[in-house]
């Protein structure tokens, strides 16, 4: 077992060619006693696909849940460090969460439509951030959104139906669509594939590839596969530790730290 | 780092006839052991439904007869010179009139041969007492009818009904039924004029000390309006402690004890809230006795812990994924409690609360500790006057010495049931109706 | 292996499996290499016989090896070091059935050369095969050892090959000028050589895949290379 006392190698975390979105340094998060993150130095490159890896309980979600501070709705979570989104504290008092969640979207593991229609699902960001001007404004972000995720076609005739009786796939671009529809800046996204079927997966992963031309995204997933089909970067954590950063294809074949090289080829986890 | 690829130390039994053998003995037990348990199960619930047929079914067998009544027809005359003498039509004469002298030289004119005092009685105990009121609500309702002679149904004696019935036997103590009296009883039956018909005073009357006239309408319309008080106060309190106790509340050791006190509040005799209330509402607040606002007062702080414990089960039934994607979406918490939460966990809620009042629909001791025992012969007019409920008006007939209210008892725990099915059914159905698939 | 096993073990099997293969592959190859140098040595026409059936065994591994890789990749979809290794598998086999077509080739031309007259060149012949064949053992060797740095020895040593090479031409070229009823023989020989130079620079393949496959990194540095026959003329002319 590791523990924290224990001189850890350095992370290896190979430098970001391209803009940085968001920048964590030295992020350490408690579950009250206990520490669930160590020191996280991580750059989250723009309008790039940033893949979090490792073992059940390594800290990934949690690491991604600290950048639109979902850990806040913990009362027992504690997060000290610095993460920047284009170099504004997101820690400092002087942020809204609010605000910073409508910056900072995010996909659940579970498609999670509101129980409301189809139209009100991807209506509902706009309706709360007041962004929508006038009814028909409303219909255009509803429809761009949709259309944006990949499902417009086939939910343009139903929109007034529950987006729950949609198809798992659909749910979760619906999901997606809702996300997008308050236009962040950055999609965070916790195994979004993990209850799909693999067409579905398909779909959501060709999804995230063209999304990537117009946010930033960063996504948790335990297929390794799928990290590397649709991430450019990839960042595998290990017991709370950020062990390796870099770009996909190398992590997948010429991972530099032992642990990653373990991890990636089924040696544990 | 796991080691998964450990050896175990102890090396998994292998797989033999004689270990088979012993698998299969013990599979025999396994099935045994299960069917035993189910039919203790089939047994335990069988006792219950047994239990409850006993119930309803006495209940059925002496209150369905209540349902019924024996009413007589007669002819009456309405002599202007018994009624309004002068000719001058003011209520307050027509209301003064002798009308139980009416009914008799009715009642004479079918049956000439009695002539002593005894027999005149005997004459006018066979139908209600109450029915010269009747008669006089009638004449005084339309006063054109005076001069005429009208035909009336009037309700029978209890005793004389009981006797219909088949109930009690002549020479009975309880029936003091002359043997005049059960000859004109056959006369009558013979020509007709006595008849058995829906005893719809059982509805639309209220309390009254003739059994033949005594109904639940006053007691009814008393529960309903204790009940609209009872819901108005305990639902959006007992909402709105859920919402706080589940969302909001930091979890630390007062929320603690507040939950623990909670659940011992619902568990809290009923009479000792009767008593808070006699305490607080009537002696300190100087409310008035007997009204269904002091009630429903009562009551909601009985149901107040059955509606919050329900909420914050309902509350905590909405999936989390629910709040995340609220909160993830950028929702306040207060915009994710009254976009979301609320909404999915309102069934739930509402049917605590339809629970909460059925229980509060059925209880007795605390409404007795502030006055709503007392005898209330008129439907009551609003939150303050003086009413009974249903429970009560079941335990004030049961207390009462004659026989035909042991019938009307029966019939007003029938109707009470009614109500609580009712109120059930409408549980289920919003159950139902807001299920929601997640 | 030295490493910490798969969690599917099943997997751990099939790569053990795999670098037997190749190991046997490349100990056939290797054999046929010896036999194919033996053969024109000492004019032995039998055992060149023996060296082209042979071939047809390293042939036979290419497929299994083939096979083997192909359902690897889809049923265990390999990561990281395992991916470099299996996808290596695939590229030693292919460079040992190369080797030992060379194998075969040279076997061939010792028969044809077997009816000629003993050659002047045969000194070097076999100075080329010996290094060709530690070459082969010691690639071999790098990879059953995991060793990147016997792997990377092997990979320097072929520019001395190659610079023998190009000494055996040269003579050869000199024989043919002046002794033109040499040619036939000659040009057979100076096919051996060629395929011997050959199978060492497939040798020197084997060495940078190995080296990947273990490391995930290149050998560092331009690929030595000293064969310039092709820029050679006929010596005497430009001379």
């Amino acid at each position: 077992m590791v523990t924290t006392d224990q001189a850890q190698p350095k992370p290896v975390v190979m430098p970001l060619d391209g803009p940085v979105k968001i920048a964590a340094r030295g992020v350490n998060l408690w579950y009250g006693a206990k520490q669930a993150l160590f020191d996280v130095d991580l750059d989250v490159g723009a309008n790039q696909v940033t893949a979090l890896i490792g073992p059940s309980g390594c800290g990934k979600s949690t690491f991604l849940r600290c950048i639109n501070r979902m850990n806040d709705t913990i009362p027992t979570a504690r997060v000290v460090g610095d993460i920047r989104l284009d170099g504004e504290d997101i820690y400092s008092p002087a942020v809204d969460v609010v605000h910073l969640r409508a910056r900072v979207g995010m996909v659940f593991q579970k498609p999670n439509p509101f129980p409301k229609s189809i139209y009100d699902n991807v209506a509902y960001g706009p309706r709360i951030h007041g962004l929508a001007e006038s009814k028909s404004h409303l219909d255009d972000i509803v429809r761009f959104s949709l259309e944006r995720a990949g499902l417009w076609k086939e939910v343009a005739d139903r929109l007034p139906q529950p987006g729950t009786g949609l198809s798992g796939g659909q749910q979760q671009r619906l999901c997606i669509a809702r996300a997008i529809a308050v236009s962040p800046e950055v999609i965070l996204m916790d195994e979004p594939c993990s209850a799909l079927d693999p067409i579905a997966t398909a779909r959501i992963e060709e999804l995230i590839d063209d999304l990537r031309d117009n946010f930033t995204i960063a996504i948790v997933t335990h297929s390794m596969q799928q990290a590397a089909r649709v991430s450019q970067r990839t960042a595998f954590f290990h017991l709370g530790i950020l062990v390796e950063a870099g770009p996909t294809e190398q992590i997948f074949t010429s991972p530099l730290d032992q642990r990653t090289q373990d991890y990636v080829t089924g040696r544990f986890g | 780092m796991t080691d998964i690829a450990e050896k175990p130390d102890v090396a998994p039994p292998l797989a033999s006839a004689a270990r088979r053998a012993q698998v299969a003995r013990r599979l025999k037990k396994r099935y045994a052991a299960e069917a035993r348990f189910r039919f203790l199960g089939l047994l335990a619930v069988s006792v219950a439904i047994a239990f409850l047929v006993l119930l309803v079914g006495t209940q059925l067998i002496q209150g369905v007869p209540a349902f019924l009544a024996s009413k007589l027809e007669i002819s009456v005359t309405l002599d202007p010179a018994k009624i309004d003498p002068d000719g001058t039509g003011d209520p307050k004469v027509i209301g003064d009139a002798n009308y139980r002298d009416l009914l008799l030289s009715a009642l004479q004119t079918r049956f000439p041969e009695a002539q002593d005092r005894r027999q005149r009685r005997d004459l006018l105990g066979l139908v209600s007492t109450n029915a010269t009121y009747d008669l006089r609500d009638m004449v005084l309702a339309e006063p054109a009818l005076i001069g005429q002679t009208v035909t009336i149904s009037v309700y029978t004696d209890d005793v004389v009904d009981l006797y219909r019935k088949g109930k009690i036997e002549v020479g009975d103590p309880d029936a003091k039924l002359s043997d005049f009296q059960v000859q004109a009883l056959a006369q009558l039956e013979a020509d007709g004029a006595l008849y058995t018909t829906f005893n719809s005073a059982l509805f639309v009357n209220s309390a009254s000390r003739e059994p033949e006239s005594a109904g639940l309408l006053g007691a009814v319309v008393g529960s309903l309006l204790t009940l609209v008080v009872t819901l108005g106060i305990a639902f959006p309190l007992g909402v709105a402690a859920a919402v706080y106790l589940e969302e909001f509340a930091p979890k630390n050791r007062w929320t603690d004890l507040i939950e623990v006190n909670i659940n011992n509040l619902a568990a809290v005799p009923s009479i000792v809230f009767g008593l808070l209330g006699l305490a607080l509402f009537l002696n300190l607040f100087g409310m008035p006795r007997s009204a269904p606002l002091v009630g429903g007062l009562v009551l909601s702080l009985q149901a107040l812990p059955i509606i919050i414990i329900a909420g914050r089960a309902a509350i905590k039934a909405v999936p989390p994924s629910i709040r995340e994607a609220a909160l993830g979406m950028g929702a306040s918490r207060i915009q994710t409690v009254s976009h979301h939460i609320l909404p999915l966990s309102m069934p739930g809620m509402l049917t605590g609360a339809i629970l909460g009042m059925a229980h509060a629909l059925g209880e007795t001791a605390p409404l007795l500790m502030i006055g709503m025992v007392a005898f209330v012969a008129d439907v009551p007019a609003g939150f303050t006057s003086p009413a009974t409920v249903l429970p009560v008006q079941i335990y004030l007939w049961a207390d009462f010495p004659e026989r035909a209210f042991v019938d009307r008892t029966s019939a007003a725990i029938l109707t009470l049931l009614v109500f609580l099915l009712l109120m059930n059914a409408t549980a289920i159905y919003l159950r139902k109706k807001f299920e929601r698939k997640w | 292996m030295v490493d910490v096993p798969h969690t599917v073990k099943a997997f751990d099997d099939e790569l053990a499996a795999l670098q037997t293969k190749i190991l046997r592959m490349g100990g056939i190859a290797e054999a046929n290499v010896a036999a194919a140098v033996q053969s024109v040595i000492r004019r032995d026409r039998q055992l060149a016989d023996r060296t082209i059936v042979a071939d047809q065994r390293i042939d036979a591994f290419d497929g299994e090896i083939a096979d083997l890789v192909t359902r690897m990749l889809a049923l265990r979809q390999p990561m990281a070091q395992d991916l470099r290794m299996i996808v290596g598998a695939l590229r030693l086999a292919n460079d040992l059935e190369r080797i030992g077509d060379y194998a075969k080739n040279i076997a061939k031309r010792s028969i044809a050369i077997g009816v000629s007259a003993p050659q002047q060149p045969m000194h070097a012949i076999p100075r080329m095969g010996d290094m060709v064949l530690t070459m082969i053992k010691d690639v071999l060797d790098a990879l059953a050892n995991r060793d990147p740095e016997r792997a990377r020895s092997v990979w320097a040593r072929d520019p001395a090959l190659d610079e023998l090479y190009n000494s055996v031409f040269r003579e050869l070229l000199t024989y043919m000028m002046e002794d033109p009823r040499t040619i036939t023989a000659c040009a057979h020989m100076l096919f051996i050589a060629k395929n011997l130079e050959r199978i060492g620079d497939h040798a020197t393949n084997m060495a940078e895949t190995i080296h990947f496959a273990i490391v995930g990194a290149r050998i560092d540095g331009e690929r030595p290379k000293a064969d310039v026959t092709a820029e050679m003329s006929a010596p005497g002319k430009d001379a």
